[in-house]
């Protein structure tokens, strides 16, 4: 059971990056703009581009 | 005599009906599709022939109809190089790269932002391109030696958008930075939420052996460790916001919402350190996360509100053309309207819209007074008259003293009036706010009672049943009902096409029992089209048509721009030696035979030619009709009148059926306000009206109690749209009127206010029912608490869920 105490480092090590990486995008502005990035997948322009 | 619903094609670019006698196509993937116009023809051709033909596979919405480009609107928006303008919205990023900002018009669905981008990305000098589709604002870096800004707003307007420069205000920048945070605090809770509700259920369910009783400590430990980033920032708006409302004796919601916060937070921890009781850091953080998302979600709402009204102060080209000097030598200055000062004497060129109200020097002209005064056809002034500044100077060039500048105007007047009269906007948030006053109070007392009554019959309770209590009072979902419920019908509203600029409007729509319409610009399209042609000289249709169009070709009149229009299938004729008569006609020579077009009166003063009238309509106040003749003999005549938007019968059958009253207030002709009334069934009906006039009728509507919606697009609609209930303004109308009204309809679609009302109905419907099972809870679930029937968890966990049934609710309004 001991091995709790490591696992339980490592998630809340984790918890930190992806925090960290959160506040990132929020600030680097990823969150700005939710609705054209959605469609932009489906919109290929390499059919009709020469 | 006007326009009917049969047509059957629609335009392959904007959807709309592709009117009787144009004959126009394109070809894409081998297929012939029909256009309605020169300006659709023109962008999707442009579109097609950039390889970004699969536009219209991937738009979910049909463009806007576009104008035929002017050619002097590439000389106008030239200003726009000039160093000194790009100040204000351009960022030098080293010497010839250069950044702008610039905010696009017309935008309708993502497809039209990938179009933009493309269309940039394929062209040189174009460093890059950041489109934001939410906030319409595209951010442009191109290399000045070898593209100029100017060029770059041509190539837009090319495929089929407007690009306007734009400075960001200090206000929205401080808006984004606080969205931003707000998003951070909301993240951070929901994240180590998540985290801290995994622990918790081990230590819910877990069954702890006495030797194990360590790592029921340690999850303790991690638990508090987790929460405390949640309380110090993600919680710190209530903490704040309470001591404000402490400071202020002003008792809000964040009161109970902090003590809650504080007391679950430091009962946990004394049981984390002392190793005795229950921890509620779950509850705590979860708590905290729903009021966040709540509070978000009406931030944004409320966003959306102040967005369009901002838009509509990006930097126009305000500009005129000011004449110095006397005689002869008079030389021509381009100067910023607000610079000009009485007694100046400019110059306005045809198609130019008059900067002030002034006298008439020199020149002669049409001029189109619809937007001030609602009268549909071009008025002509000369020589000594008076000009509105604010109409547009239709076919010749013309110097103007000016006489009225800043207020004195009648179009500042018009403004004064409006102001005045903003009717009073029943405030929900306002009536919240006080009832949330008393029921914290009401909180209050119920928690204190709880806790008194608990530590006397077993104080071990009386913690966890007094955190339940404030848990469970907490009016999450009551808070959310009418937020969400907004928010929903906002996007949906704006995904059908529907800007709404101030969310009351939703909830004052569905009780307005009168609907007042403009005429010009609203029921009708508010330009001359033409109707028929009669011909008479043995010539077909097609021939007159054809010499009309060689002799209007240079005018800038509705007329002229008309006929045009309808000639471009024929073949063409060419005229010389045209003379243009302001306000009267054009004369031309085609194959060394002279023609004439214009007024009956014109073609007898030059041709001593007499029309007998017998066979066809007078020129009146609801046609204009033309005469084409040569030297011998009237060769056609042109019948022009304003044409209903085919759109309107329907919607105002739907609005009669749903029992509101129609009514049609025009500032034009008696005669043309009845014609269209009639055509379109309403009865009550009021023509020749001033702003004035139009105000004074509505007062005394909503004197009689009556509930008003107002739809209009002009100037002079204004103060009626600004006094009335609520409004709706025409997406092509005047900026002021589209400021003075709450909901604007982007693409000029009548039928959307079909879709308008029943969205706003159907979102009444349920914030009714969201605020009825809110509240409902609420009621139920503190006597339950109160006997200590339930954990802090469960409450918890009753009070998300009953959140989110509200929010489900709130987003059934999309499905209609």
């Amino acid at each position: 059971m001991e091995v709790i105490y490591l696992l339980i480092l490592i998630s809340i090590i984790l918890i930190v990056l992806i925090a960290l990486a959160y506040i990132w995008a929020v600030k680097s502005g990823q969150y700005d703009d939710l609705e054209k990035p959605s469609h932009d997948i489906l919109m290929d322009d390499d059919q009709t581009r020469e | 005599m006007y326009q009917t619903k049969t047509e059957i094609k629609s335009c392959f670019h904007c959807n709309q009906a592709v009117p009787e006698g144009i004959n126009l196509s394109l070809t894409i993937n081998g297929k012939t599709e029909p256009v309605c116009c020169f300006g659709c023809l023109a962008v999707s051709e442009a579109i097609i022939n950039s390889g970004l033909g699969s536009f219209y596979k991937y738009r979910t919405h049909a463009a806007r109809t576009p104008d035929i480009i002017d050619e002097r609107y590439i000389d106008k928006i030239s200003i726009y190089d000039r160093p000194e303008i790009q100040k204000q919205f351009v960022n030098i990023l080293s010497k010839n790269r250069l950044e702008a900002i610039l905010i696009l018009e017309d935008l309708v669905c993502p497809a039209c932002a990938w179009l933009i981008e493309s269309r940039m990305a394929s062209l040189p000098h174009i460093e890059s391109i950041d489109l934001n589709y939410t906030t319409r604002i595209v951010k442009i870096k191109w290399d000045n030696i070898n593209i100029k800004l100017s060029e770059i707003l041509h190539e837009i307007l090319k495929i089929g958008y407007r690009a306007y420069p734009y400075s960001e205000q200090q206000a929205k920048i401080l808006f984004e930075r606080e969205r931003k945070s707000q998003l951070q605090r909301l993240g951070l809770a929901g994240l180590l939420g998540m985290q801290v509700m995994m622990i918790s259920v081990a230590l819910y369910f877990g069954e702890w052996e006495p030797e194990e009783i360590a790592f029921k400590n340690f999850f303790q430990w991690i638990c508090l460790l987790l929460t405390l980033p949640v309380i110090l920032y993600s919680a710190s708006p209530f903490f704040k916001s309470a001591l404000n409302q402490i400071r202020n004796v002003r008792p809000g919601m964040d009161i109970p919402v902090s003590l809650g916060i504080t007391i679950a937070f430091f009962g946990s921890i004394w049981s984390t350190v002392t190793g005795v009781g229950d921890i509620y850091y779950d509850s705590v953080v979860m708590f905290t996360f729903f009021l966040l998302t709540g509070r978000y979600l009406e931030f944004m709402a409320r966003k959306k509100a102040g967005e369009l009204i901002d838009k509509l102060r990006k930097i126009l080209p305000a500009t005129t053309t000011r004449l110095t000097g006397t005689g002869s030598s008079l030389t021509e200055e381009l100067i910023p309207v607000i610079d000009l000062k009485r007694g100046d004497e400019i110059l306005v060129r045809a198609g130019e819209i008059i900067p002030a109200d002034g006298i008439i020097k020199t020149g002669q002209s049409s001029i189109d007074e619809s937007i001030i005064t609602g009268e549909s056809k071009p008025v002509t002034r000369g020589n000594g008259t008076s000009v509105i500044g604010g109409s547009i100077n239709m076919d010749s060039p013309l110097q103007i003293e000016v006489k009225n500048i800043g207020p004195d105007t009648v179009l500042s007047r018009i403004i004064e009036l409006s102001e005045n009269v903003h009717a009073k906007k029943p405030e929900f948030t306002e009536f919240a706010n006080k009832a949330s006053s008393w029921f914290v109070l009401v909180v209050i007392v119920i928690a204190i009672s709880v806790a008194w009554y608990w530590l006397i019959v077993n104080p071990a309770l009386a913690l966890p049943v007094t955190i339940s209590v404030l848990v469970a009072t907490c009016p999450c979902a009551l808070a959310l009902a009418a937020p969400a419920a907004f928010t929903s019908a906002v996007t949906t509203l704006l995904k059908s096409g529907i800007a709404v600029t101030d969310k009351n409007a939703i909830e004052i729509i569905p009780k307005c029992n009168y609907v007042i319409f403009d005429k010009t610009g609203t029921l009708t399209f508010g330009k001359l089209e033409l109707e028929s042609i009669i011909c008479q000289g043995g010539l077909t249709r097609d021939e007159c048509l054809s010499i009309a169009a060689a002799l209007e070709r240079q005018s800038e009149h509705p007329v002229a721009k008309s006929i045009i229009k309808y000639a471009k299938t024929i073949n063409g004729r060419v005229a010389c030696d045209i003379v243009s008569f302001p306000g009267a006609g054009i004369k031309g020579k085609i194959e060394n035979k002279n023609y004439y077009i214009g007024t009956m009166s014109f073609i007898s003063n030059n041709t001593k030619l007499q029309s007998d009238y017998t066979d066809v309509i007078q020129d009146n106040e609801i046609k204009t009709i033309v005469v084409l003749a040569n030297d011998e003999k009237i060769l056609g005549k042109f019948i022009f009148a304003d044409s209903i938007r085919p759109d309107a019968y329907d919607l105002i059958n739907y609005i009669k059926a749903t029992g509101r009253e129609v009514l049609l207030l025009s500032g034009d002709q008696p005669g043309c306000v009845n014609e269209i009334a009639n055509e379109l069934g309403i009865t009550e009906k009021k023509g020749g009206l001033k702003p004035e006039d139009k105000l004074q009728i509505l007062q005394q509507l909503r004197a009689d109690n009556n509930m008003i919606l107002m739809i209009g697009d002009g100037i002079n609609d204004v103060p009626v749209l600004a006094a009335a209930d609520t409004s709706i303004a025409m997406g092509s109308g005047s900026d002021l009127a589209k400021i003075n009204a709450q909901l604007i309809l982007l693409n000029n679609t009548l039928a959307k206010i079909k879709t308008a009302l029943r969205v706003c109905r159907k979102t009444r419907k349920v914030v009714t029912q969201n605020i009825v099972w809110a509240a409902g809870y609420n009621l139920l679930i503190v006597p339950v608490a109160a006997m200590g029937l339930i954990t802090p968890w469960m409450a918890a966990i009753g009070m998300s869920i009953s959140s989110l049934l509200v929010i489900a609710n709130a987003l059934r309004i999309s499905k209609l």
